[in-house]
């Protein structure tokens, strides 16, 4: 299997009718088998940074390269082939069953007028059963837990069969067990099936764990970008966030714990 | 019972439905005699009294209650779908009011218009404004689609009114017969015309109904798995508001059925719009067979069926609620 870049070069959005540019001059790249991590506080633009990615929102300026190759102008369906897109577990309105989600990660391989084929239940199926949630497929999505709902979105993300994978905040309500299991699934993805890997997550110990490459965002600009144990430092972090912090490290573990003090006066 | 065998039986719901049908009537036959005129009817081609009953008559009748139940039932899945949200009826584009001014405009001022004709142009006419409207606020979503359906019925609602109120009393009955939904003018000629139509409205949108699945997850999702969410859901709207405006024309306003049948259906056979649909279609059909059965043979007079819908439908639905609790809703 090659190596694949996706390539992000001065990207640039603001929403229509406002003048403050929500990206400035955004440049980074990912590459296949690997886990490209963005950190930033709420409100730096990493969902912004994501819908621009996948199409949902057009930017400004700039590029997006996957392979050499603009995706910019690409169909809904031609993009969906590849990206995938793993969104936060929500609540749908109907109580489809696990099988029939997944399922609908086939959408672009199903014309209009027909409906999925056997094939396409064999990719569901398959995604499942790399996730090994084979047993939840005939579950109604909106009766399992949380972290079953994120895996159930992650293997739809599967059988899209893309080459990219984005994840928007996949541990954000999720318990400390979930978690674990979640991102290492995630990193497991990258490594096994060569994708690309894109994440957003809250805590800078998750992107630690999980992230070979990290990128910062701070409103709408990029902070630092390279491999994870340059980026996550102790001053990157702290100015990225605003409070002050400490790095506990040895060879293969990161913990980033921040100064915290009861009355809460000398965080800042 | 498994969701198979409910979805067959549902499935095979509607022959049953319009064989009971045939031998209820206001003219009294016995089951002999009906299946007499029409086994004369089949073999011989003889005219008799009871074969212009069943095959003139009721036959038709059955045949035109069905097809505007089906239509009803798949255009409010396909809606419920399209709004992610099961509280939504076929006519929630303004559909209804906008025919209703059609019907009272044609009946009360426009005697050269036909009443369908006028009715199909301002069902249609609505739809189509309460879209536009939703343009102009941006990117068409859902919740500007909503809320443009409720002014534009308004409009109507409210324009109908004045003609309520200016029109001579003869023509107010008129009116507001047509406005409860009746099958009294069925004909052969108008079930073909209406079979027809509907083929080319429904036939793409059974179809299509396997993306119903995504679009009902939301804008945002449903494009970022490939979905052109415009372009399909003005096909979506466009072809289920056709369905919907070629059934009022022929056959008035009908309330209730397009909320209810798929309703009824998911919860028998759950979310998945590839067996939703045809469940709901086959439901609906059966449904309207019954209700406009009971509308023609329950008195002397013919009772408008969009009563008999509502009556019927009500309570039944109340019931199924209670049973099926929060689960019916989808939780």
């Amino acid at each position: 299997m090659g190596e694949l870049r996706l390539e992000v070069k001065n990207l640039s959005f603001r929403h229509r009718g406002h003048g403050t540019e929500v990206l400035k001059d955004v440049c980074f790249f990912a590459t296949s088998g690997q886990v490209t991590a963005v950190l930033g506080p709420n409100g730096s633009g990493k969902s912004t940074l994501f819908k621009c990615i996948t199409g949902i929102w057009k930017p400004v300026k700039g590029e997006i390269l996957l392979g050499g190759k603009d995706i910019l102008s690409l169909s809904p369906k031609e993009k969906a082939k590849l990206f995938a897109v793993v969104p936060q577990s929500h609540d749908p309105a109907f109580p489809y069953t696990v099988l029939d989600l997944v399922l609908m990660g086939r959408c672009p391989y199903v014309n209009l007028f027909t409906s999925p084929s056997s094939k396409d239940y064999d990719a569901a199926l398959k995604a499942l059963s790399t996730l090994g949630i084979l047993n939840l497929s005939q579950r109604a999505y909106t009766k399992i837990s949380g972290g079953e709902r994120q895996l159930a979105l992650i293997a739809r993300a599967l059988a899209q069969e893309s080459q990219v994978m984005i994840l928007d905040e996949p541990t954000s309500h999720l318990d400390f067990k979930n978690q674990v299991v979640v991102l290492s699934t995630i990193r497991l993805i990258a490594q096994k099936l060569n994708k690309i890997v894109l994440i957003t997550v809250h805590d800078p110990n998750s992107a630690a764990m999980v992230a070979d490459q990290v990128l910062l965002l701070k409103e709408g600009c990029v902070v630092d970008f390279g491999p994870q144990d340059q980026v996550i430092t102790t001053d990157n972090i702290e100015n990225l966030y605003g409070i002050k912090l400490n790095i506990i490290q040895d060879e293969n573990l990161k913990v980033i714990i921040p100064c915290f003090t009861k009355n809460g006066k000398e965080l800042i | 019972m498994s969701k198979r065998l409910i979805s067959i039986l549902v499935l095979f719901s509607p022959v049953f439905a319009i064989v009971f049908a045939l031998f209820y009537g206001a003219y009294e036959l016995s089951p002999f005699q009906v299946l007499q005129a029409l086994f004369n009817w089949i073999n011989i081609g003889q005219t008799t009294t009871e074969v212009d009953i069943v095959v003139g008559i009721r036959l038709p009748r059955i045949l035109l209650s069905g097809l505007v139940g089906l239509a009803l039932s798949s255009s409010g899945v396909t809606l419920q779908g399209i709004f992610k949200n099961p509280l939504v009826d076929p006519f929630i584009l303004g559909i209804s009011a906008g025919a209703a001014f059609g019907c009272s405009l044609a009946v009360g001022f426009v005697e050269w218009l036909p009443v369908p004709l006028s009715s199909f142009g301002f069902g249609m006419l609505a739809v189509f404004l309460a879209y536009t409207l939703a343009k102009t606020q941006g990117e068409i979503s859902r919740l500007p689609l909503v809320l443009s359906g409720i002014v534009i019925s308004a409009f109507f609602t409210a324009l109908v009114s004045i003609i309520k109120f200016l029109v001579d009393p003869h023509r107010l009955q008129a009116i507001v017969f047509w406005l409860m939904g009746s099958f009294a003018l069925a004909d052969w000629d108008g079930v073909l015309f209406l079979s027809t139509g509907l083929g080319l409205a429904i036939i793409p949108l059974f179809l299509m109904r396997w993306r119903l699945n995504p679009l009902s997850m939301g804008d945002e999702e449903a494009l970022s798995l490939g979905i052109d969410v415009k372009r399909e859901r003005f096909l979506f709207i466009a072809l289920s508001s056709f369905a919907v405006c070629l059934c009022v024309a022929k056959a008035g306003i009908i309330g209730w059925t397009g909320l209810m049948v798929p309703h009824l259906a998911r919860m028998l056979v759950g979310p998945d719009h590839r067996i939703l649909m045809p469940v709901s279609m086959a439901g609906g059909a059966s449904f309207m067979i019954i209700c406009d059965t009971i509308a023609r043979s329950l008195t002397s007079y013919d009772i408008p069926v969009g009563i008999v819908t509502a009556i019927l439908g009500a309570p039944f639905f109340m019931y199924l609620m209670k049973r099926g609790g929060k689960e019916a809703w989808g939780n």
